[in-house]
């Protein structure tokens, strides 16, 4: 390992991004040296993605320079960027699972003679870099064959063989058993000994300790602390991490809750470990659902609609035991969802405003032989637009064409003609811009005013904090926690979702997409 | 609506041009005749239409059509069961056959062209085996029930309306109906689109679309049944061949996205009376029929191209006007 100091192999100055209503990014420098490990951590939406895409030629910065080797680049592409040698090794796994292991590293650059591929010299050649990476297996397995541990091996092989000299691992771990990541740790530092340098992402802050040099935090599209290795303790990540003034984003009145609307009790899902899940949410109450990414908040959302069966529990709204065989049957039981996902399960994109708001009405609100009732519809149609300020409306206009806060308020319309008991939000105000986030949050405490009981799964903490009266947290499948709106504070979810203070089995010491 | 005007200018343009170039074009039994075929083929696209809104597809038609077309005059004239007592067991045996075709691409997910192939490879052999391989007819009886398909309503002089003409427009008048201004209508459309979202919406998507191959089954079993009665002489072997495309055309032709959700019936109807009238227009020029095909695949691949030009500039135009923030 060199000495750092010399001059880096990657010097970022100055690199500013913009996106329609946000600051990804603001004037960031980034150093890297030769065979150095630098971490860098930040919350959910602090600007680490869009710096590594930037890095890795997916998005162009508005300003700032990248130099490469002290030689300036400007990437226009990813293959721009894998040419001068960094490669990104994606959260989702790129690997095509139908094809083997040394096709899958010589994917586009195979050995070829006249179109035909050199079998022999693939194999070899695959061989050196699955060495490399410690994996003892054979080029011809099918990657789909592979544990997910050994596929991120080979992604890292890919990009050995491509000569990249800085990878940049984006949440290598996620998806990683224990051993597993103790293994990638083992051929990241071996790397580092042969001069690769690495750009490592991550919410664990233990493994940032244990792997990384240097660790850069990000927070709000800035740099909030630089820690050297021998200064990176977790007290100071955290410090620098979080620290956003919480309380500013929304300002909600919180009324005494009624009674209860809906208990869910000893539920069990296909990936309950430890404890089922009981809980219940009261007439206008907010509850927010925290937990890291892959805690299970939305699996649940899922059961709770019916989209997802679950293997036992009992669930009742207004009293009555009701059965989520289907969002159909949810939805006559008053159950609604707004789902993660706007265009795939939120909207009929093709069709205009008014189709969408009265589409999950219309099994109530028809005339004779199943007529549609234009009148009511369009009685609605107005209704909603007005009442949530949908802006963009025209009668023929694809819902398509709205802006995403618009979107959002459409599905959450659809919903409102329906007047449900119970309101299930995940991330409700992802990819909308800030104007329209405020629309929505007065949107949301309006309905809890209205005696709505909603349940609200949000990965940006300070959203959860600011719009609820209560927050459950889910670690690893199960409620650990249920806070009150008064004991609420950042720290607080984080060390419950992260289970660094519960005694729960699993520790991890995991930090940033909390809530 | 927008795609219909491109199908309706073919529809003039051929018109025009035929009726310039072969005066006989217009005489009154030529246009009965077109009239009729129109009818009878544009019956089995409203069918092919339903499935192809849903996002899927029925190849199963041309099969459907020789099976009626032998099982009807069977049991009719050989069997010698009363009408009302065939149609009820036809009505049934089509209800079944649709409902497994929609079961089968619904609940255990095959793909609708999977399913379909067999329903063709299966009713032609059926309709083969049951014939023996042998043409079936209803010979001189039953000529009240022929003129379902043969019949006419006077109009003026000559010329008669086809009442197989009559009946799609009665049945394209009810389809339309169905599709733009029921509930059910508007979730086929919105799970043609979207199936995921209409679930999440609260839509029984399952249902619906077994409605659509019902329908899809129902139509072509009923356009059989009119098929049967106009030739009078069934041949299980060839019957039907290939009908299942020309519905499939009428229906792309009226504006049906193969993706699934687009689709207006009228524009259906009018695809349908294209390609009976670029039939008759290589016929009557003197065109020679071996051309047929030839030529009508190039008209769609031409209309259907032209479409996808007019919408993506239309598309990009709107985006530039209409965008809010």
């Amino acid at each position: 390992m060199r000495v750092p100091g010399e001059m880096p192999l990657l010097e970022v100055q100055g690199i500013t991004k913009r996106f329609p209503g946000t600051l990804a990014l603001d004037s960031v420098d980034l150093r890297v040296g030769y065979g150095e490990v630098v971490a860098v951590i930040g919350e959910n939406g602090a600007g680490k993605s869009t710096l590594m895409n930037i890095l890795a030629g997916v998005l162009l910065p508005d300003e700032g320079t990248i130099h490469l080797d002290g030689q300036i680049q400007q990437f226009a592409s990813v293959k721009q960027a894998h040419a001068a040698g960094i490669a990104l090794i994606h959260q989702e796994l790129s690997l095509l699972p139908n094809l083997s292991v040394a096709a899958n590293l010589y994917l586009g650059r195979e050995p070829a003679r006249a179109g035909w591929i050199n079998k022999e010299t693939l194999r070899t050649q695959a061989l050196r870099y699955l060495e490399r990476v410690g994996l003892k297996c054979d080029p011809q397995t099918l990657v789909a064959t592979l544990p997910i541990g050994q596929r991120q091996l080979v992604e890292v092989a890919r990009a050995l063989a491509s000569n990249a000299r800085l990878l940049i691992m984006d949440e290598p771990t996620s998806s990683l058993a224990e051993e597993e990541a103790e293994v990638l740790f083992d051929v990241i530092r071996e790397l580092q000994e042969r001069g690769v340098s690495i750009l490592y992402v991550s919410h664990r802050l233990r493994e940032v300790m244990s792997i990384a040099d240097r660790v850069v935090v990000l927070r709000d599209g800035q740099v909030t602390g630089r820690l050297a290795q021998e200064s990176v303790t977790r007290d100071e990540m955290v410090r620098c991490m979080i620290g956003r003034n919480v309380s500013r984003i929304y300002t909600r009145k919180r009324n005494e809750p009624g009674p209860v609307v809906m208990r869910v009790e000893r539920l069990v899902t296909r990936n309950t470990k430890k404890r089922s899940l009981s809980f219940c949410l009261r007439k206008g109450e907010i509850v927010g659902l925290a937990g890291l990414v892959g805690s299970g908040r939305t699996e649940l959302l899922r059961i709770l609609f019916g989209v997802d069966m679950p293997k036992s529990g009992l669930v009742t709204v207004a009293g009555r035991p009701v059965e989520l065989k289907s969002p159909r049957h949810a939805i006559a039981a008053g159950i609604a969802l707004v789902p993660e996902d706007r265009a795939m399960q939120g909207l009929i994109l093709e069709m205009s405003t008014q189709p969408n708001l009265s589409l999950g009405a219309l099994y109530r609100h028809y005339l004779g032989w199943k007529l549609l009732d234009r009148a009511w519809e369009n009685d609605v149609t107005k209704k909603m637009v007005s009442q949530l300020n949908i802006q963009g409306v025209q009668a023929s206009k694809p819902t398509r064409h709205l802006s995403g806060g618009n979107q959002q308020k459409v599905v959450l319309g659809k919903w409102l003609t329906l007047h449900p008991h119970v309101l299930l939000l995940d991330e409700p105000t992802r990819g909308i811009d800030v104007g329209a986030k405020q629309e929505t949050y007065k949107a949301i405490d309006e309905l809890a005013a209205r005696g709505m009981a909603i349940l609200l799964v949000s990965s940006e903490s300070d959203e959860i904090i600011a719009l609820s009266d209560r927050v459950l947290v889910m670690q690893d499948h199960t409620i650990v926690g249920d806070l009150d709106h008064t004991e609420l504070t950042e720290r607080a979810l984080m060390q419950l979702a992260t289970g660094s203070t519960h005694e729960s089995p699993i520790e991890e010491e995991s930090i940033g997409e909390v809530a | 609506m927008k795609k219909i005007f491109g199908i309706l200018g073919v529809f003039v343009a051929v018109f025009v041009l035929t009726a310039i170039l072969e005066p006989n074009f217009l005489t009154a039994y030529n246009l009965q005749n077109t009239l009729r075929w129109t009818g009878l083929f544009g019956i089995i696209s409203i069918g092919a239409a339903f499935v192809i809104i849903t996002g899927g597809i029925d190849l199963s038609t041309g099969s459907v059509i020789a099976l009626v077309g032998v099982l009807v005059p069977m049991l009719l004239v050989d069997v010698g069961m009363s009408l009302v007592l065939v149609l009820l067991i036809l009505f049934g045996v089509l209800l079944v056959m649709g409902i497994f075709h929609g079961v089968l691409v619904t609940k255990l997910n095959l793909q609708p062209f999977v399913v379909t192939l067999c329903g063709l490879l299966v009713y032609r052999g059926l309709a083969r085996w049951l014939a023996g391989d042998q043409t079936q007819g209803f010979g001189s009886a039953f000529d009240g029930l022929r003129q379902l398909a043969i019949g006419r309503i006077p109009i003026v002089g000559d010329f008669g309306l086809p009442i197989p003409f009559v009946i799609l427009i009665v049945l394209a008048l009810l389809s339309a109906g169905f599709l733009h201004n029921t509930v059910w209508g508007r979730y086929l459309l919105a799970l043609g689109y979207n199936e995921e979202a209409a679930r999440f919406s609260g839509i029984n998507t399952s249902r619906m679309i077994t409605v659509a191959y019902v329908i899809g089954v129902m139509t072509a079993g009923f356009g059989g049944l009119l098929f049967s009665l106009d030739v009078n002489s069934i041949q299980p072997a060839v019957h039907g061949n290939f009908y299942e495309l020309y519905a499939i055309a009428a229906a792309v032709l009226g504006g049906c996205s193969l993706r699934g959700g687009e689709g207006s019936i009228f524009g259906v109807v009018i695809g349908a009376a294209v390609l009976r009238l670029l039939y008759n227009a290589i016929n009557i020029l003197g065109i020679p029929t071996q051309l047929e095909f030839a030529i009508i695949g190039t008209v769609i691949l031409v209309g259907v191209s032209t479409d996808e030009i007019v919408r993506r500039l239309a598309a990009r135009h709107e985006l530039k006007t209409t965008r809010d923030t």
